[in-house]
């Protein structure tokens, strides 16, 4: 029942997003085919998660699972319900770790359970189109799963479409370049700067006029 | 009831799709050490494009305006995507794209007058009054005009050729309108492919260098007289035109089509990029597409109105 709501609910997003929006994808092929798997992205809006997911083929829908802030996803009992049910999020408590707390144990277990996570490791939405840096979290998870590839996968002009504090969706082509996949190397540090800077690689790859 | 001419014209069409498609695969088996690929994908899409555009024109005049409608939208959506917009004009561009739907109601009303200003006046006044409650004056020129340009082109130029449908005369039997859109259509996109094919094949002195380095004399003018000889064999099938019209016509959309093309061009140069988007492979994005019929479309409908409706 659940998949099927889910099922419904990613073919409209997909009629949406390809009437609406429209994608120009760069290297699709270098998603990741099979879980356990991580997809990082930078973080403009909403549609991120979206559009992220309707990338993936119809039969892994079960298995893609998008990381959200539990304080801002389960706000109330009606979002509670779509975000968890529909759109499958796996809630994280922002902010609170510490050694009895791991605000991780969410994505270890379904990394366990071999599911594809999306994760934005800006943690928040902020500026539109803006590149920010990453936390540290990601790091964590990656030294935690150091087999897992991690597929980097850069998103522009959603933000310009819908973002942060709008509700007006105002309709644009957005592009997705998808990385060469990568696996925890050398400490936490040195493993988020290389992501970091291959973000960077990746936007330079758009010649994007300021916005 | 569909119209036989109709039906016809739109049969020789995918013949003549097909014809290409057998030389272009014949070409591929032949060569296989040149990259053919892009012509392949080209010829691919073409069988995409032709089928849409089938459908369009046989199920029902509101199908057509619609369709036309939407090519209007993909085209702004990829203009508004390409050229450099402001953060505090995105509600603005939100009312710009309302402009479509209104525009092609008042082509599918036949309603003329509103038709020519809405955009020209109303709409490009409308935009600056929207601009100017943001108070944000920094690039508030720029802003306006590349706005308003993107409205010209493609919206309101394009629409032209959806008008085309609503000059059937009442109490017509025959899809007098349709079978003019048919016409401007097939013209424009067989004019770029002869520009193409022309030009590839003896393309040698450059036309325009720095705007299209690409277009030649030898493209330009094989093209336009392919497209008229085409235009003078087809005419008195699908329009009203008497011979000496129909040659006169068939340069005049060459040539406007060669104009809306490079006009493209400058545009992308401006911008530095090669394609206005991907959509359609091989070929580019939509605005790549419809280029050549954001000149030919006006001057082609203005062209009919005034001498037959």
């Amino acid at each position: 029942m659940q998949n099927a709501l889910r099922l419904i609910f990613f073919l409209l997003v997909r009629a949406f997003v390809l009437v609406f929006l429209g994608m120009q994808v760069r290297r699709r092929n270098l998603l990741p085919a099979t879980g356990p798997a991580i997809v990082v992205a930078n973080h403009n809006s909403h549609l991120d998660t979206l559009v992220l997911i309707s990338l993936f083929p119809l039969h892994l829908l079960p298995r893609v699972r998008p990381v959200a802030a539990a304080d801002y996803f389960l706000k109330n009992r009606f979002l509670a319900w779509f975000s968890t049910k529909v759109i499958g999020i796996i809630p994280m408590i922002r902010g609170h770790a510490s050694k009895h707390f791991d605000p991780l144990a969410p994505c270890h277990e379904a990394l366990a359970r071999g599911d594809i996570l999306v994760l934005f490791p800006e943690g928040t939405r902020g500026e539109p189109e803006k590149l920010e840096h990453f936390k540290k979290g990601i790091a964590y998870l990656a030294e935690k799963w150091p087999q897992v590839p991690i597929t980097p996968v850069f998103l522009h002009g959603l933000g310009k479409a819908l973002p942060r504090g709008e509700f007006l969706l105002v309709p644009f082509f957005c592009d997705v370049f998808v990385g060469e996949a990568l696996t925890f190397h050398d400490d936490k540090n040195i493993f988020l700067d290389d992501i970091n800077s291959r973000f960077k690689t990746l936007a330079d790859e758009g010649h994007f006029p300021a916005w | 009831m569909i119209d036989k001419t109709l039906l016809f014209a739109i049969g020789g069409i995918w013949g003549l799709l097909a014809l290409a498609s057998a030389i272009v695969f014949a070409m591929v088996k032949l060569n296989p050490q040149k990259n053919l690929t892009e012509l392949a994908q080209r010829t691919k899409s073409w069988w995409v494009m032709v089928a849409a555009f089938t459908f369009a024109m046989l199920t029902d005049t509101i199908v057509s305006f619609c369709f036309i409608g939407f090519i209007s939208f993909l085209a702004l959506k990829e203009y508004f995507s390409l050229i450099p917009t402001r953060r505090e004009d995105r509600r603005v561009l939100f009312w710009a794209y309302l402009a479509i739907p209104l525009q092609y109601y008042w082509a599918g009303t036949n309603w003329y007058g509103m038709f020519i200003i809405f955009i020209p006046v109303y709409m490009f006044l409308f935009i600056a009054f929207r601009m100017i409650i943001s108070q944000k004056t920094e690039g508030f020129l720029n802003a306006a005009a590349t706005i308003h340009w993107g409205l010209m082109l493609c919206v309101f130029a394009i629409s032209h050729a959806a008008y085309l449908i609503s000059l059937t005369p009442a109490g017509s039997e025959k899809p007098v309108g349709p079978m003019l859109l048919l016409f401007l259509a097939f013209l424009t996109q067989f004019n770029d492919v002869a520009q193409y094919v022309w030009g590839k094949s003896f393309g040698k002195h450059h036309i325009l260098p720095i705007v299209s380095p690409k277009k030649t004399w030898e493209g330009f003018i094989g093209g336009l007289c392919t497209t008229t000889l085409a235009s003078f064999l087809i005419a008195p099938f699908l329009t009203p035109f008497s011979k000496p019209e129909s040659l006169f016509v068939g340069a005049l959309i060459a040539a406007a089509g060669f104009i809306g093309d490079v006009t493209i061009s400058s545009l992308k140069r401006d911008i530095g990029v090669k394609d206005a988007g991907s959509m359609i492979p091989g070929h580019g994005g939509v605005l790549d597409r419809v280029n050549s019929l954001t000149f030919a479309a006006p001057l082609f409908l203005h062209y009919t109105r005034y001498f037959y409706f």
